[in-house]
């Protein structure tokens, strides 16, 4: 098995009103239960605004913290989930319940395993 | 080379490149190899051949040598990390080589080609590379890049493949109709890509066209009840039969209604015509059969007067209701032109720009359509125009050059720049 990065594209800027969003909750957390339900569920975390985030560098040795998020964009990653599936079209099919839950576009990307690759 | 029959082996590599590339490629698990392989066994019946003779089943002899030098050099090579792994697997796995022809494989490959987590150009690059067989340097040179950047592309959609883990497999019936679309899509692209005049590689442009026709005839020996595959064949063989006649003998562009059409290919419209015949017979049309079915009507008509153009503007009406688009309906107005005169087309052309929030005023087509529309209602003013509007927008000399003829043929041009 191979483990796949589910990450949500979440536009900065406010979340939707509270009727839309509960929806929304909901629809992610039985998506998630379902993963869990077929055995393919690994770990799953929901990350504050990237305004919040922070950047830290070494640069002689010295840490060069700044404020964040590294990449500029209108876009950044809201959450992720890690799933086991058997290849990518197994993983996308997982990604596209997601989308559909979120209503956000989902980047999946393979987790390198520990090996010469 | 001292091979007396070059020849002879470059075309068995052209038709079994392929279908023995998509067997390795399951019994390995990895593309890599099975290219590696099948082209240590071509290197090895270039040698061979000529002194032993070309063996019964070349596509089983070349899977079968490729396969066994592949795994020997493993075994030797079995003290190097990775490769160690996979000779281990491959032993393992010791299936023999088949001898018949295992269809699916070429199925299973070219959907793996045309995977939709591929970019486009990565879809038609891995195709015309792993199915047609072609060189690195033949792909780079038809899409008129440099080579090193084709190698790199190749590489990148390859080690996605791997990396990704996109399967080698036959989509679900489910999922299907979809991953056949993409599959048609990339064959069509390569087409259109060879049917575009373009000075210079105009040769190796018009290889691809054949390149795609093979292709799909391929897919529809695989796919035999998928009557859009059917339909994509039609399309490029009745597309195709007008080649001889499209430009003059200096390479200028001709319109359908201009062509010589006695110059057009009987043989490839025969085959084109009788395909379409069977998806009529089979009533499951689907786009590609419909523009096939139109490309049948305008190669029935023995001269452009003679043109069953309601019959056309019918199939117009059935491809835009079935697969809706401004480029639709912009092909749809032509027929109007035909059918109800310049003026009723005129107004469903301008009714068209911004439709759907689609803007059809970045396409050379439309305001080519447009001109000549506004020609031939006398209006050359405002058909000047349109024709420099075109000539802005057309991609490549011919169509340029096709448009600035037709500009200065104008009743009273007025100065412009492009004269």
């Amino acid at each position: 098995m191979k483990q796949y990065l589910l990450s949500v594209i979440q536009p900065d800027g406010e979340p939707p009103p509270p009727a839309v969003l509960d929806q929304i909750m909901r629809d992610v957390y039985a998506v998630q239960e379902e993963m869990k339900a077929a055995g393919v569920w690994v770990f799953t975390a929901a990350l504050h605004a990237a305004d919040v985030s922070t950047v830290v560098r070494v640069k002689d040795g010295q840490p060069l913290i700044t404020d964040g998020p590294f990449a500029e964009g209108k876009e950044h990653i809201g959450g992720f989930t890690i799933v086991e599936a058997p290849d990518l079209d197994a993983a996308l099919a997982w990604g596209r319940k997601f989308a559909q839950a979120t209503t956000l576009p989902i980047e999946v990307r393979p987790v390198r395993e520990g090996g010469h690759r | 080379m001292t091979d007396p029959s070059p020849s002879e082996i470059e075309r068995v590599f052209r038709d079994e490149y392929g279908r023995a590339v998509a067997v390795l490629a399951r019994q390995f698990g990895d593309i890599d190899l099975a290219e590696e392989a099948i082209q240590d066994a071509f290197t090895v019946a270039v040698e061979r051949w000529p002194v032993s003779g070309r063996p019964p089943s070349p596509a089983g002899w070349i899977i079968t040598t490729g396969r066994n030098r592949t795994i020997d050099r493993l075994r030797r090579e079995a003290s190097r990390g990775e490769r160690e792994r996979q000779a281990a697997e491959l032993l393992a796995a010791d299936e023999p080589a088949e001898e018949g022809v295992v269809p699916d494989d070429r199925l299973r490959l070219i959907f793996t080609c045309c995977h939709p987590a591929l970019a486009s150009a990565a879809q038609v690059a891995l195709t015309l590379r792993l199915l047609g067989g072609l060189t690195t340097a033949e792909v780079a040179h038809a899409f008129l890049c440099p080579e090193t950047t084709m190698a790199q592309r190749l590489i990148r959609a390859k080690a996605k493949i791997r990396d990704a883990r996109i399967p080698y497999r036959i989509p679900d019936q489910a999922d299907l109709p979809g991953r056949l679309q993409g599959v048609l899509a990339v064959l069509y692209l390569i087409f259109n890509e060879g049917y575009t005049a373009s000075a210079g590689a105009q040769l190796v442009r018009e290889n691809l066209c054949a390149e795609a026709i093979r292709l799909a005839r391929q897919l529809s020996e695989l796919l035999p009840d998928e009557p859009e595959v059917m339909g994509l064949l039609a399309l490029m063989l009745l597309i195709e039969a007008r080649r001889p006649a499209r430009t003059t003998a200096d390479g200028e562009l001709l319109l359908l209604a201009d062509q010589d059409r006695s110059r057009w290919n009987r043989d490839l419209i025969t085959e084109g015509q009788a395909i379409v015949r069977q998806c009529l017979h089979r009533n499951q049309p689907g786009p590609y059969q419909i523009q096939a079915a139109i490309n049948a009507v305008h190669s029935d008509a023995p001269a452009a007067g003679a043109t069953d153009w309601s019959q056309i503007l019918q199939l117009y009406d059935q491809l835009f209701a079935c697969a809706p688009s401004p480029i639709v309906a912009l092909n749809r107005a032509v027929a109007v032109a035909e059918t109800a005169g310049p003026a009723a087309a005129l107004a469903i052309v301008d009714g068209l720009d911004g439709l759907d929030g689609q803007s059809l005023s970045d396409s050379h087509l439309f305001h080519a359509i447009r001109a000549d529309l506004l020609r031939r209602l006398g209006r050359y003013t405002k058909a000047a125009r349109a024709y420099e509007d075109a000539i802005a927008r057309a991609h490549n000399s011919a169509e340029r050059h096709f448009l600035e003829r037709a500009l200065r043929a104008l009743p009273n041009p007025p100065s412009t720049s492009a004269c």
